[in-house]
């Protein structure tokens, strides 16, 4: 009894341990590298130094934080769009999901609405994110009922390249601001301020909450709908639970910082690898990594050709394609192995 | 345990199963037959709640599967699906864990004591605790599906219902899997429900049958009452035979392929026979349908190769069969293919003759040794003695299993006339002997051309086999008796 005990807390207990630690590391260099450096002791004594406490508060702390939001929104997403799909490739970008947000939050700024305040900008993100995510789904669907990897995606790939043109058309017609917009749309979390991480925060914590809540169903999702039916789980309502708060994280996450691609796909493979698939584990590491990796990238964004900034979805893209190029090899030499 | 009641039920509108109503009984096995389409896999759908009746209820444990929660549902009934593969690996515990879930309520529900005690007891039950921390991804198809029987009864739900459990496992496997799945119904009084597409597994397995034909119940009751030749070839449109398992009282039927393989017509004739002093061989060159009272292959059986042979009158081995089996073996007969008895007597003295019909004629042919006679019906308890009368009764023709049974009786009546004509007395109570302590019989048939239902007396085949072996078995025995006078003259036989 006491080996099983110990083999169902290590792994995990040891998981946390050390994504936090790496998130921890990733906060810390995120907050002091940069063109001024800024010692650990201005975080304890703001008195100290205090132009480097205002850079450090009012710059680069809200950045970092923000970059870890955003982050861990994509990777939690991402592990939920690929549980309830059955689908490794699946995440925000290639889904189109964050295409949709993309639209929405465009056609905000577009039209000038401002239905709801500071909160008008997610909230249509998120509204077009769940709209892509529906017909993207729906569209698959009736496409092959199976819902086969490939129709998902290349479905992913049809409708991010519509809401692409949609949004070119829009910042055509838009004519200024057009650097400002192209910027947010290659995905950048630089010189938003706390005002963002506000904006968003309460969305991050009732998307993450909602798909906390599915945990356990995930994990009987893994084995198909039917078979999570029969072990009790209320298919329908879970999966609007689970579409609904992946598409508020996506949502609230592009509202802030445009598209970043692949962090859905990168951070939530990389953690089943080393963590092994219990969505108990997997759905908070993959949010904690995720958070760690785009306040890496987004280092690297901003240093690698300093004075010049990249937009981090650049350095995203740069690992997530050949990484997604990799998953997609061998799941296929996977899938050809177990039908020869 | 289990009541369905005129249900009926499909997918938009047009309904697949209509009006089928049964009972399951706690602790027992039904299982669902029914050819491709009949609704089974829909009937098991509306039992497990994943498709809605149209009309009709489905009641578990008195109360409608509509009044039950989907948890609450699922804490009443386990589903194990047909084999499937999965792109993503869970552990083989974690796998069975997730039985645990309808009985997981709340939001913060930890992990109790009971559920690890259940986890761990299907596992055991199963014998997949070894596998414990192994990805299902890389178990094979019968482990795997053990892993999901796991999962079931972790469930712990009082009605298990299974779509096709066996698909894609090798026999082992499905012996195993459904030995196990029995064993809970009978001792842990597991109510199950399972859809077969083996008519035999589940004739084997489930006390009682449902089948299905148009998405309407063809016939519900025990296996025997339900694998009836004529109703399996109606529903399933097939030509089968029906018939008992050799060793349980539980129906079997085996196909009937529409050409026969091989089936030339052969005419069984006397010049077919090869008669040597050490054996008489027919080579029959197809196998023909037997039943015999052998030393060697007795009982029923296909055969091609008939021997009888030659043995000393001191012949003496503890095991008859086994040194048959290597005489055969070593005199180059097919081991499979030939049915083989024994005899004291002379083969060269074997009569063989043809009776009936020329073009299609029973051939008989008898050796005999009557050193040994007895009457049957005294009984009298004496030394066996090497002194045989074998007959075989070959048939071209087509024999029901009646007229097989028919044919024996009318031979061994035909032989103990033949034996009361000659006057063959038991030397112990001086009385007509009936036979020797030792005869064998043989009928054999082609199964092709004229059909004969019937073996008895009055019938043509009756009249054909009677009048041939009362022939047969008398010249046998005049033969027998010269050559014992010749050599009883001449002082070599002892």
């Amino acid at each position: 009894m006491k080996k099983i005990k110990q083999h169902k807390t290590k792994r995990p207990v040891a998981a946390y341990i050390v994504s936090a630690a790496v998130l921890l590391l990733a906060l810390w260099l995120g907050v002091s590298v940069g063109s001024v450096k800024i010692p650990l002791q201005v975080l304890l004594d703001p008195g100290a130094d205090e132009t480097a406490a205002n850079i450090l508060w009012k710059i680069r702390m809200p950045r970092v934080v923000l970059a870890g939001l955003v982050g861990g929104s994509l990777a939690l997403a991402g592990a939920a769009f690929q549980g309830l799909l059955k689908n490794p490739l699946a995440d925000p970008y290639t889904l189109g999901v964050s295409s949709g947000a993309s639209v929405g939050a465009v056609a905000t700024l577009f039209f000038g609405i401002g239905l709801f305040g500071t909160y008008t900008l997610p909230v249509f993100s998120m509204a077009g994110a769940m709209a892509v995510l529906l017909l993207v789904i729906g569209f698959s669907r009736a496409v092959d009922r199976s819902l086969k990897m490939e129709t998902i995606i290349l479905t992913g790939v049809i409708f991010g390249s519509f809401l692409g043109s949609v949004l070119s058309l829009m910042i055509a017609l838009t004519g200024e601001e057009l650097r400002q917009i192209i910027g947010w749309l290659l995905g950048s979390v630089s010189m938003r301020g706390w005002k963002y991480v506000w904006m968003i925060l309460p969305f991050v914590l009732i998307g993450g909450f909602l798909l906390w809540l599915c945990r356990r169903e995930l994990n009987a999702m893994l084995f198909g709908e039917e078979r999570a039916h029969h072990l009790g789980v209320d298919v329908r309502k879970r999966k609007w639970m689970i579409l609904g708060g992946g598409s508020i994280l996506t949502g609230s996450a592009v509202a802030v910082s445009g598209t970043i691609g692949f962090v859905g796909l990168v951070v939530p493979h990389m953690t089943r690898l080393l963590w092994g698939s219990d969505h108990r584990h997997l759905l908070p590491l993959s949010f904690i990594n995720g958070a760690s990796l785009l306040v890496f990238c987004d280092l690297v964004a901003r240093t690698i050709i300093s004075p010049t900034e990249l937009p981090v979805g650049v350095i995203t893209s740069f690992i997530g394609a050949p990484v997604f190029a990799f998953i997609f090899y061998r799941q296929r030499r996977k899938g050809r192995n177990r039908h020869a | 345990m289990l009541d369905v009641k005129r249900l009926t039920g499909g997918y938009g509108g047009t309904p697949v199963v209509r009006s089928v109503s049964f009972k399951v009984e706690a602790g027992t096995m039904l299982g669902i037959l029914g050819p491709n389409g009949s609704g089974k896999s829909t009937l098991l759908k509306m039992l497990s709640g994943l498709l809605p009746a149209d009309s009709g209820s489905v009641e578990i444990g008195g109360k409608p599967i509509s009044g039950y929660s989907r948890k609450a549902f699922a804490r009443q009934v386990a589903v194990l699906p047909q084999l499937q593969a999965d792109a993503f690996s869970h552990t083989v515990y974690q796998t069975v864990s997730l039985g645990r879930y309808p009985h997981q309520a709340g939001l913060f529900a930890g992990w109790t004591d009971a559920d690890e005690r259940a986890v761990q007891k299907a596992m055991d039950q199963m014998g997949v605790t070894k596998y414990r921390d192994t990805e299902i991804e890389f178990m094979s198809g019968g482990e795997r599906q053990r892993v999901f029987v796991a999962q079931a009864l972790a469930q712990e739900a009082p009605v298990l219902l299974l779509d096709e459990p066996t698909n894609h496992l090798d026999i082992a496997h499905q012996q195993q899997l459904l030995d196990t799945i029995r064993r809970q119904a009978t001792q842990n009084g597991l109510t199950v429900v399972s859809v077969f597409h083996d008519v035999n597994l589940a004739s084997l397995y489930c006390d009682r049958l449902l089948l299905m034909n148009r998405g309407e119940v063809a016939a519900l009751g025990t296996p025997d009452e339900v694998i009836d030749e004529q109703k399996m070839e109606t529903v399933y449109a097939a030509r089968v035979r029906a018939g008992m398992h050799p060793e349980i009282p539980k129906p079997q039927i085996t196909l009937l392929p529409a050409n026969e393989m091989g089936h030339e017509k052969v005419i069984i004739r006397k010049s077919d026979f090869s008669v040597s002093g050490e054996y008489v061989h027919l080579d029959s060159r197809m196998p023909l349908k037997t039943v015999s009272s052998a030393v060697y292959r007795a009982g029923a059986g296909w055969f091609r190769h008939f021997v009888n042979r030659k043995v000393g009158a001191a012949y003496i081995t503890d095991d008859a069969e086994a040194e048959m089996r290597n005489w055969l073996h070593e005199t180059g007969f097919p081991l499979t293919q030939t049915v083989a008895m024994m005899t004291a007597a002379m083969t060269e003295d074997a009569v063989i003759g043809e009776y009936g019909p020329p073009d299609a004629p029973i051939v008989i042919c008898v050796t005999a040794g009557v050193g040994n006679a007895v009457d049957a019906s005294l009984g009298a308890s004496r030394d066996v003695y090497a002194g045989t009368i074998n007959t075989w009764v070959i048939v071209n023709g087509h024999l029901s299993e009646e007229a097989m049974i028919q044919g024996m009786i009318t031979a061994t009546e035909a032989k103990a006339k033949a034996m009361q004509t000659e006057q063959v007395l038991d030397p112990l109570t001086g009385t007509v002997a009936t036979g020797t302590s030792t005869d064998s019989l043989l009928i054999s048939a082609t199964q092709t051309g004229i059909c004969y239902p019937y073996a008895g007396t009055v019938t043509e085949l009756g009249k054909a086999i009677g009048s041939g072996v009362f022939e047969c078995t008398a010249e046998a025995i005049r033969r027998y008796r010269r050559r014992k006078a010749d050599l009883d003259g001449s002082g070599r036989w002892s």
